[in-house]
């Protein structure tokens, strides 16, 4: 992120109107947005040592990278906002690597005619966010793009993080015998934003799940060093983190539909919707995978936490060469849990 | 979820699952066919096959209006949206059927098309009552059920004076369906699909009443019990089925009293046969040509009538080679007889019209079904 | 086909509307299709319509029905015992 200029007034009267195309010129505009709205919320250290990029420290111990780009309609939704998913998203894409999130990068791609006020709401949300999480924004970027070529705001993040030698977390580590835990209810992100976009007026508030994981991780990680697997189950939800583990480890899974927790008003919009929870995106959920002999001690850490005490174990790895996920049903049967083709869509039959 | 859950209790399934077991004749066996894809959708949503007898078998029939919708009824959808224009509202189910040329909505929206899904009729005329300056066309599919909503939006709209809305109009009826499968050679006479008997359509019959199947158990002399769409309201209908095979009854029952009567909803279909009247023929895909078997707008509201206030250029429907959706429909091959289930045919690239919607037989299959040739289904022992 | 869920009206608004409950969840609805309905009445909600009274009574019927599903195999196994 360039600096501002130091000799420009200072002029928060700026933070009114809308994105034009000198914002992304490089010049005065330009600087004035970085200064009043990018680096006012979100200063510290880094970002004020003003230079192209940002000079870290030392860190002992192996680095994580993970980016992470979002492009969410609508902006604002119950919950949360692209400001606070853009850190949300990233920090937890490092966390599950067993890592410790340390700095974070954003860039935004603007659209000309987007609301200044609207952009500085979101800039004010990431930095809370960012400050909630103890990850600092170090670095960014801006470029704006034509009325149209855009949908508002787009915002990339890319994630640091160390990781400490005692830690071995891959897709690939799930063993038969082994136990999938779920760190909370299923579902409510994916159905937050579903009842704000599709002409879904509920009269009932759901809240998206949004929130950084590195805290709870860390705590998993303090208690049990050999976890397996950390996955966040975002899109695709519980179905598609399960699948896609199964395959990446060559196992089976067999869950137990009434063991995967998820909130009543989350179950009833699915029901009233035609969709399963299973398939619905999720924020700030992690699905973690350790040895049977860890479960409960597992189990017992992530309910201690604040952001783990709906945590279950769901079900458990099998042996199985052709990879399925399957479930025991409510009713007692079997299915498989597939991954579902592309977005899921409310349906009438 | 209240008179929901407890349809999806474990401990009374395995009761009536137990009273199946006892009452079967296991010298014999038992193919029901369930007419709706929400009963489909049930079965395997649930595993229920793996609660039945192995002598106990569900054949697959027609009830999905995603996927009996002929391909150029989606092809004339398209157009409107792209030639004409119009803000194209539709329930989500239509958006990722493909059309002739293999796009879909979807793909029509993302290419500029103004395509938008909603969830009632109510939200249409929303819509339109939003945007006077641009014609909404609903794009209404849908058996009996979802017919009277439609009805409803299109008097609202005549009420208020909405000259800027219209129904793409593709409403089909239940019993001419169940006729035509009852009449096709397959069943009658080459006896090829054995049907014992019918799991009848729940949330239909809410609106048509138990009347109408009178004739069907009396002409071809199934029983027939209407059937809520709960798994265990199909297991309690597959129980009560089975008695009447083995008392050698074919009566109509009624397993879905808490909705369902003989009469049905009066209201409903006295809207209904003042806006809509029977076409004379109406193409399903995989069925062919139903004669009487579809509503179309009557006269009265031409207006209101997007056929009619939209020149569309005339399609003839090619179902795909090879595709044997026309036989699963029927109940006369499984999905797994098809050559192209699972290696052409997929929920991300359907070719035929099974796979098409969650409800249809092969899509059903795919998501929910496939492990069965795989391995032998385990029961969840007893808590 | 028809997906449609069981709700209990808890408001009643004008032009026939209503607002259901489906367990927490609420949602406004048309109730163009049924007559005399209160609140506290559980009616069949399909795509934002009330197609039909849903009977507390039958559905409760239905349940005990069911529970009662295995008293005849009692019976049958009493008789080949």
């Amino acid at each position: 992120m360039t600096v501002a200029n130091p000799r420009l007034a200072a002029d928060t009267a700026r933070v009114r109107g809308s994105v034009d195309m000198t914002h992304g010129a490089g010049g005065r505009a330009m600087a004035e947005l970085i200064r009043d709205i990018f680096h006012k919320h979100l200063a510290n250290q880094y970002l004020a040592q003003g230079n192209d990029g940002a000079l870290l420290g030392n860190v002992s111990g192996r680095l994580v990278m993970a980016a992470d780009s979002h492009v969410i309609s609508p902006l604002f939704f119950p919950g949360g906002d692209i400001g606070a998913l853009s850190v949300h998203g990233t920090v937890n894409d490092v966390a599950m690597m067993g890592a410790r999130p340390l700095w974070l990068s954003a860039s935004f791609i603007l659209e000309e005619g987007f609301s200044l006020a609207e952009l500085e709401k979101i800039v004010v949300s990431m930095a809370l966010a960012a400050r909630q999480a103890g990850v600092p924004v170090v670095t960014g970027d801006t470029k704006v793009v034509e009325k149209g070529k855009g949908d508002g705001v787009f915002i990339s993040t890319t994630g640091i993080g160390v990781l400490s030698e005692a830690t071995d977390i891959a897709g690939s580590n799930a063993r038969p015998g082994d136990a999938i835990i779920a760190s909370g209810t299923m579902g409510d992100h994916g159905i937050a934003i579903l009842s704000k976009r599709e002409n879904l007026d509920f009269e009932t508030e759901i809240l998206s799940d949004t929130q950084p994981l590195n805290d709870l991780v860390a705590a998993m990680l303090a208690a049990v060093p050999g976890i397996r697997v950390l996955r966040d189950p975002t899109r695709g939800g519980l179905s598609a983190t399960l699948n896609e583990i199964a395959h990446q480890s060559k196992v089976g899974m067999v869950i137990k539909e009434r063991a995967v927790p998820v909130k009543p008003e989350v179950a009833a919009a699915c029901e009233l919707l035609g969709l399963d929870p299973l398939n619905v995106a999720n924020e700030g959920k992690v699905i973690a995978i350790c040895a049977a002999h860890d479960a409960a001690t597992l189990l017992a850490s992530m309910r201690t936490h604040p952001k783990g005490h709906d945590a279950a174990i769901i079900g458990e790895v099998v042996a199985d060469e052709h990879a399925l996920v399957t479930t025991h049903t409510r009713l007692g049967g079997m299915r498989v849990v597939d991954w579902i083709a592309g977005e899921q869509l409310p349906r009438i039959c | 979820m209240k008179y929901v859950d407890e349809y999806r209790d474990q401990e009374l399934a395995r009761t009536v699952a137990a009273a199946i077991a006892a009452e079967v004749d296991h010298g014999r066996s038992y193919h029901f066919m369930e007419f709706c894809g929400g009963h489909t959708h049930a079965i395997f949503r649930y595993g229920v096959q793996d609660l039945m007898p192995e002598n106990v078998h569900f054949v697959h029939g027609p009830g999905c209006p995603v996927c009996v919708l002929p391909v150029s009824r989606l092809d004339d959808a398209v157009e409107l949206a792209e030639r004409h224009g119009v803000i194209l509202c539709t329930y989500g189910d239509m958006m990722r059927v493909p059309d002739t040329k293999q796009r879909n909505l979807i793909r029509a929206k993302a290419d500029g098309a103004d395509v938008r899904m909603v969830y009632s009729t109510l939200d249409a005329l929303r819509i339109a009552r939003e945007n006077p300056d641009r014609q909404v066309v609903f794009f209404a599919i849908g058996f009996e059920t979802t017919t009277p909503p439609t009805a409803a939006a299109l008097k609202a709209a005549e009420a208020e004076g909405l000259k800027n809305f219209s129904v793409f109009c593709n409403h089909v009826l239940t019993p001419p369906a169940i006729s035509h499968i009852l009449q096709s050679p397959e069943v009658r006479d080459l006896g090829i699909v054995k049907i014992d008997g019918f799991l009848g359509p729940s949330h239909v019959s809410s609106v048509i009443g138990s009347r109408p199947y009178e004739f069907f158990a009396e002409e071809f002399q199934k029983p027939i019990v209407i059937a809520g769409f709960e798994p265990l309201d199909v297991m309690q209908s597959v129980l009560m089925l089975i008695r009447q095979v083995n008392e050698g009854r074919h009566e109509v029952e009624n397993e879905y009293i808490r909705v369902v009567t003989e009469e049905g909803n009066f209201k409903a279909q006295a809207l209904v046969s003042e806006v809509f009247e029977l076409r004379k023929s109406f193409a399903w895909r995989g069925l062919g040509i139903i004669p009487k078997s579809a509503l179309r707008v009557r006269d009265a509201y031409a207006d209101f009538d997007a056929e009619k206030r939209f020149e569309l250029s005339v399609k003839a429907s090619r179902e795909a080679k090879s595709c044997e959706c026309p036989s699963i429909l029927r109940g006369v091959k499984k999905p797994t007889d098809c050559k192209l289930f699972a290696t052409v045919c997929t929920p991300q690239n359907p070719i035929g019209s099974c796979m098409v919607s969650p409800e249809g037989a092969c899509a059903a299959y795919w998501t929910y079904g496939r492990f069965r040739e795989q391995q032998p289904s385990k029961l969840e022992p007893a808590e | 086909m028809c997906l449609a869920v069981p709700a209990r009206v808890v408001e009643l608004l004008d032009n026939d509307m209503a607002v259901i409950a489906f367990d927490t969840l609420r949602k406004r609805i048309s109730l163009a299709f049924v007559e005399d309905v209160a609140i506290g009445d559980f009616v069949l909600v399909h795509v934002g319509y009330a197609l039909h009274k849903v009977s507390v009574e039958e559905a409760e019927r239905t349940l005990k029905m069911m529970a009662q599903a295995g008293v005849l195999q009692k019976e049958l196994e009493a008789i080949s015992a």
